[in-house]
């Protein structure tokens, strides 16, 4: 028993197994913040065209021998640019327009790493290589994750206001527009730091997963944010921690712990869970005379002639 | 107000009576399209005015305007006798959306919404004071909305939706309040409240400007109407611009016209006939006076009249 228990501490005794779980947690934690507002805003899948974007940036930045956030950090950047440019200039929708500047990037970042099949390797960038990160490389996540984290701390509400009813934003004198530039500018610094942790493919479970099992249960804003960053961090921390003793990919870890919670959720969140919504279902079934006490008098004379 | 009455306005801002102030406006979209032409008219305290026009013929854009959201071609826009942008960071504007424009699922209680119209006295960290959230609990009491406070906003019906985003405006403690359509989708209790509330509130020297379809309840809750069709048609006292003549200008073929008199009215020799405007919401009913052989409009109105003949339609 007692063997057991020091086989579980082994992680501990590494120092790099030490920093990969305190980075992958503070990146999980960092983009469960964001993910809130992304899926609310319809937007979840701006994480997955972020995390394959910044591809031609890391493979420019390996081929130059420049830091590779630098380069990725540019390259998303520029297309959350390129895709709010296409937006407001265009009449094409939201989707369309995100597949077609990612995609753009994407084939051009592979075009540049199978020219350049030496210094680029696609499988890490793919993957994700947290538990081999080197110092200087953590280091780049760490700042970018903490920074990240205190720029939302400061501007969660005016950002919720803005996602919930732009107009009324607006007419309140909040700089919308900057505020949702801001809003992007740190969504790709936080794709960045999860390639490290997660790699380009599962960067979207990170951005979109958190938030979205948090809003099956609350509606409260503030308490989603708390309960997806609570799962972001601790499943990030345990992904880590885990795939020392199973010797898999982090993200995979990390993504699985992340939608099993989901599932949890999805069937027993006390409100919003499918379990709940047929107890509610049963109950009304009985109880539709009181159901009637509540509903609304239908309008008179307004209605469409 | 003795030495410099101006200074001491600008110092305490909200303390200065509401007016809204729109001058020779035009605005052109960067698409080309000139929504408004030389828009002007004049409103001060304590009067509710309804913006009325078919869709398309500007109302939106002069919202807009006033809001600071379309710049000006050419003309101005003054509010409280201030340039747009100062009176909104002033938070003299509160602004009660149209529901189509909001997010019905996003995970709010009514208070924090209402908690919203308070951003603007805050600091940049929206950390609430007392000051905050008592004003919260009184617009919400106010709206009578206390009961529901702790519920999604989602799940509220069009009209409790409606008196949450009132609320909001009651709690940003603007002295002009826009309402955009603020009578689509809710129930005739709601209404009833609404005009109630917006009655109180011109009595407190706000002024409100209401957008409408609604042209049945117009001349009872406002006092000022301004007819739109690209530019001002006319605008004034309700009594004096709010004439069927003016509104057939203003709405040309899109109106349907019911004119009953003579015998289609009564089985006697009776001279009153009936007209009714409508578009697709709450019609408007003219009284007047036309003998059978007459054809020419009249324009005696009994208002007393009138209301008995729109609770019978309802």
């Amino acid at each position: 028993m007692s063997a057991f228990l020091t086989e579980l501490l082994v992680p501990f005794s590494y120092n790099y197994m030490w920093k990969a779980m305190w980075v992958s947690a503070l990146v999980g934690a960092v983009c469960a913040f964001l993910s809130c507002y992304l899926m609310l805003k319809g937007w979840s899948l701006m994480g997955d065209a972020l995390g394959h974007s910044i591809v031609p940036g890391v493979a420019g930045a390996y081929i130059i021998g420049a830091p590779f956030a630098a380069g990725a950090f540019f390259a998303g950047i520029l297309a959350a640019l390129g895709m709010a440019f296409v937006k407001q200039h265009s009449r094409l929708r939201e989707d369309a327009t995100i597949g077609l500047v990612f995609t753009t990037f994407f084939a051009l970042g592979l075009l540049m790493a199978s020219l350049h099949p030496t210094s680029v390797s696609i499988q890490t960038i793919v993957l994700g290589n947290i538990l081999a990160i080197a110092d200087e490389d953590a280091a780049q996540v760490v700042f970018i994750a903490v920074v990240s984290f205190a720029v939302l701390l400061f501007v969660w509400k005016d950002l919720m206001v803005t996602f919930f009813d732009e107009t009324y934003a607006q007419s309140i004198g909040l700089r919308t527009r900057t505020l949702k530039i801001v809003f992007f500018t740190v969504l790709s610094a936080c794709t960045v730091a999860a390639l490290q942790t997660v790699g380009a493919c599962l960067v979207i479970a990170l951005v979109v997963t958190p938030g979205a099992t948090a809003y099956l249960l609350t509606d409260r804003f503030s308490a989603l944010l708390f309960i997806a960053v609570t799962i972001g961090a601790i499943t990030s921390f345990l992904g880590a921690y885990l795939s020392f003793f199973i010797d898999g990919a982090t993200g995979g870890v990390i993504v699985t712990l992340q939608t099993l919670l989901f599932f949890a959720a999805f069937y027993f969140a006390p409100k919003h869970g499918v379990f709940a919504s047929r107890r509610k279902a049963n109950a009304t079934k009985e109880g539709s005379t009181q159901k009637d006490r509540t509903a609304h008098k239908p309008r008179a004379l307004t209605g469409s002639v | 107000m003795k030495s410099s009455p101006d200074r001491l306005m600008h110092r305490e801002g909200p303390a200065r009576a509401a007016s809204i102030a729109v001058r020779d406006l035009s605005v052109t979209y960067p698409n080309g399209f000139t929504a408004v032409r030389d828009a002007s008219f004049e409103l001060g305290p304590g009067s509710i005015c309804a913006l009325v026009g078919v869709n398309g013929s500007g109302k939106s854009t002069i919202f807009k305007a006033i809001m600071g959201f379309v710049r000006p071609s050419t003309g101005q826009v003054l509010l409280c006798g201030l340039p747009v942008e100062k009176a909104i960071s002033k938070n003299i504007v509160a602004y009660v959306p149209q529901s189509e424009d909001v997010d019905w699922n996003f995970p709010v209680l009514v208070e924090d919404v209402v908690m919203m119209g308070r951003y603007g006295h805050m600091n940049f960290l929206r950390i609430p004071s007392k000051e905050d959230r008592r004003k919260v609990d009184e617009a919400l009491e106010r709206v009578n909305m206390t009961a529901y406070r702790m519920r999604q906003i989602g799940e509220l019906s069009g009209g409790q939706k409606k008196r949450v985003f009132l609320a909001r405006a009651l709690a940003q403690e603007g002295r002009i309040i826009l309402l955009d359509e603020p009578f689509t989708g809710i129930d005739v209790t709601t209404e009833t409240a609404i005009i109630e509330l917006l009655g109180e509130l011109r009595k407190a020297g706000h002024l409100m400007l209401v957008s409408t379809h609604n042209l049945g309840s117009v001349p009872d809750f406002c006092d000022q109407v301004v007819l739109l069709d690209q530019t001002v048609l006319a605008a004034g006292p309700t009594a004096e611009t709010f004439t069927q003549e003016n509104l057939e200008r203003t709405f040309g073929g899109v109106l349907r016209n019911f004119e009953l008199s003579g015998p289609a009215l009564h089985e006697d020799d009776d001279v009153r006939s009936l007209n009714v405007l409508t578009d697709d919401e709450r019609p408007l009913v003219f009284y007047g006076v036309k003998s059978r052989k007459e054809n020419e409009k009249q324009k005696g109105k009994q208002k007393g009249a009138r209301k008995d003949e729109q609770a019978k339609l309802k």
